[in-house]
């Protein structure tokens, strides 16, 4: 596990629970004490396997998760590129995304650490299910926090975690997207913190949650490390995955952080367009580490999407999972770093990956993954083909080259199919195919 | 202005102090600068200045107040469609002629972009310049306080921490060690917003406080002359109010254009604000009589 490694990040300032300029601890006064606890826990538990903590999550997330994933060689994807695609099948995880990782190894320290109930925000609703299936299987009580355009477009999931016993509340304010769920749940958590416990969704938030979801995300990456180098000799070119808080992103990429050779790429969600319309409060993207200015959001230090004054903005992607002003610190500093390379991929670039993936692999991406394949396509597409031959290759992919595959698409078929109908994709079928 | 028959104000660290200990026990008052207009924001700051703050508090808007329970949330959110930014906030400060010192409650990231790089100091200087005496900030505690509260000591101003009743300890220790203006005392957990009592948690903490001799002021939840009464009575120095103001304003009606009806709206909104402080006021003066009441009735147990 990533916790193993030798190479951890504490901040170059010295302070704990920092990560060069970002992160620490921006949170009312009232939750400290929590979040004392919580670090407390997350030392003893997950990095000492204290009470054999970390033996029950991995056996848990064998036997009830469906670890490890498969690495699986993407043929026709490499045929068209023209190089070696593999992809890391997290769609397949039980859930049907990476969020089970991080929302499995909270639950259990949450039980661990005698508290009584559970909280959580969502956005896409992935970690809201998440979260509801892990409360059940290890018996907790589940309230989760979801903005209400989020509720309205994203119905199964909402179906799915009341199924497994979690009570939903849509969360009215603002945008009614993940900004407002997690402001939501922090409140809940800043009345209730004595006996629950809120589990944050991504690697985002105060410390020590963006290094304690990373750890329990890691499996991503040392699953990948030890699968690439069975099937394909040796560590690859590059890897490559969607960043909206980043957690599916800092899973696959931790374990290959120290190993300079291998190009990290995470490709955020570009929107319809990059420029914030300040006057509006809105940025048609969730492209923060690619155009966001540092500031505090949700208890850290981090990129964001803000107006020159301070006010965040408010986000959009076509992926509801992506569609956040913020991200999380450790990205924010491997950007800034330049170990991280940031990239931007459209609504419609994201539609044609999901689309591509679907036709030439079978396998039904989710929207916020599609956004990984879309930088494919851009990245090491046959030039010319959807881009009037303006597309340059980019060099930096290499021929061995690692795709993350969050999570699967069935969540997102409606949206997909409203957004299809307007648009002229490339790689969709016939609409005539939805109509049936 | 001092009915405390007491000390100039040099005697103590700074005006922020001063006025409490001055006009003990005190009414600090908080209301959103921009709800419904900061045109508006400045009669309502005059009229709670009449009615009796000794200290007033004025946020500043902010897209995402944690913090905040639904009052202040809607409060914020109009003051936002409003189009208050901080430097029309600072132009209505420079503007305010109050007996009351002024502090400035807001979240980090504001203080944090007011200049061209995010740094804490373009805001402390300006802030200073239009004639506050603190700042609040509820999600900075003090693990990250420091840059903050080198620029607030270098310009002079008060950095007020909140004290919630999960603080304990070593923690409560430290803080209370570096308290500047007052102790911020949160009565309950959870967000700000007026309540139907006084909860047992003001009881234990102002217990728990007792030790420390420093100014002790209890907000959330506070909207009652009789609260105050309670809160003062169980041995705060000042009492906080901020919801059960901003209800006044919010029932008052929506941001208005110059029309006549607007003009009398606001004036009325004001006219009920200042009431609103004075039985306030009236509430904590109670609270203190019943303290000196028990002394000179002694051995009598104290008011339950
Ligand atoms: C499948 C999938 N991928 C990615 C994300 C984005 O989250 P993160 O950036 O934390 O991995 C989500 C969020 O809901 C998701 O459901």
């Amino acid at each position: 596990m990533s916790m193993e490694h030798e190479h951890d990040d504490e901040s170059e300032s010295g302070r704990a629970g920092t990560f060069g300029d970002y992160g620490g601890q921006y949170v009312p006064e009232a939750l400290m004490p929590a979040l004392q606890e919580l670090e407390d826990a997350y030392e003893r538990y997950v990095l000492e396997n204290e009470d054999g903590f970390m033996d029950e999550f991995r056996e848990r997330m064998r036997d009830f998760g469906g670890r490890p994933t498969p690495l699986q060689r993407a043929d026709r994807l490499s045929e068209r590129y023209d190089r070696e695609i593999y992809l890391k099948r997290e769609d397949l995880l039980h859930g049907g995304a990476h969020k089970l990782n991080n929302a499995l190894g909270q639950v259990l320290l949450a039980k661990y650490m005698g508290k009584e109930r559970i909280i959580a925000e969502t956005g896409a609703g992935q970690h809201g299910t998440a979260t509801a299936m892990a409360a059940a299987h290890l018996d907790m009580p589940c309230e989760i926090y979801m903005g209400r355009t989020d509720v309205n477009r994203q119905r199964p999931n909402v179906y799915r975690m009341r199924m497994n016993g979690a009570d939903v509340n849509p969360v009215e304010a603002g945008s009614g997207t993940l900004k407002e769920a997690i402001n939501e749940t922090m409140r809940d958590w800043a009345t209730t913190v004595e006996r629950t416990h809120y589990v944050i969704g991504s690697v985002v938030g105060p410390h020590p949650f963006p290094k304690m979801v990373r750890d329990f995300q890691a499996v991503i990456g040392d699953e990948t490390r030890t699968q690439i180098r069975e099937q394909a000799g040796r560590l690859p070119d590059s890897v490559v995955a969607c960043a909206g808080g980043g957690s599916n992103t800092m899973g696959t990429f931790h374990a290959f952080v120290p190993d300079d050779e291998v190009a990290l790429h995470a490709v955020e969600a570009g929107g319809s367009s990059l420029e914030i319309d300040e006057d509006a409060g809105l940025a048609p993207n969730s492209a923060t580490l690619s155009t966001g200015t540092d500031g505090v959001l949700h208890g850290a230090m981090t990129k964001l999407l803000q107006g020159t004054d301070g006010q965040i903005v408010e986000s959009h992607s076509v992926s509801a999972g992506l569609d956040y002003a913020g991200v999380g610190p450790e990205l924010s500093h491997l950007v800034e770093t330049g170990r991280v390379v940031p990239a931007t991929v459209d609504d419609e670039a994201a539609l044609d990956g999901f689309h591509r993936l679907s036709r030439l692999e079978g396998i039904i991406p989710a929207l916020e993954s599609s956004h990984a394949l879309g930088y494919l396509e851009r990245a090491a597409g046959p030039a010319g083909e959807t881009a009037g031959g303006q597309r340059p290759r980019d060099e930096d992919l290499g021929d061995l080259v690692v795709v993350n595959v969050s999570g699967r698409g069935d969540k997102d078929l409606e949206t997909v199919l409203e957004e299809t109908e307007t648009r002229d994709l490339e790689a969709a079928p016939d609409v005539e195919v939805f109509d049936g | 202005m001092t009915d405390a028959g007491g000390s100039p104000v040099d005697e103590y660290d700074s005006d922020v102090e001063a006025a409490i200990r001055e006009h003990h026990p005190a009414l600090i008052t908080y209301i959103t600068a921009g709800d419904p207009s900061l045109a508006d924001t400045k009669a309502y700051v005059e009229a709670l200045d009449r009615g009796g703050a000794d200290l007033i508090e004025l946020g500043l808007p902010f897209s995402e107040p944690v913090a905040e329970g639904a009052t202040i949330q809607a409060a914020i959110n109009r003051a936002l469609e409003a189009g208050t930014t901080p430097e029309g906030f600072f132009e209505l400060v420079a503007d305010l002629e109050t007996e009351a010192p002024l502090l400035v409650m807001t979240y980090y990231n504001m203080i944090l972009q007011y200049g061209a790089e995010p740094d804490v100091r373009p805001f402390v200087e300006r802030a200073a310049e239009a004639g506050l005496s603190g700042i609040i900030v509820p999600d900075l505690p003090a693990e990250e306080a420091d840059p903050l509260r080198e620029a607030c000591d270098d310009t002079g101003l008060d950095l007020v921490f909140i004290i919630a009743p999960t603080t304990e300890g070593e923690r409560l220790d430290r803080i209370m060690s570096h308290v500047s203006g007052f102790a911020y005392v949160q009565a309950r957990l959870g967000t700000t917003g007026a309540r139907e009592n006084v909860s047992g948690a003001t009881h234990d903490s102002l217990a728990r406080l007792s030790e420390y001799d420093v100014p002790k002021a209890v907000g959330f939840g506070v909207s009652e002359g009789d609260h105050a009464a309670e809160i003062v009575d169980a041995g705060a120095d000042g009492v906080i109010v901020g919801s059960a103001l901003v209800d006044i304003i919010a029932a008052h009606g929506p941001t208005g254009s110059e029309t006549a009806s607007r003009g009398v709206a606001s004036s009325d909104a004001a006219a009920a604000l200042e009431a609103k402080a004075a039985e306030l006021k009236r509430g904590a003066r109670r609270g203190a009589d019943t303290i000196t009441d028990d002394h000179e009735k002694q051995p009598e147990p104290e008011q339950p």
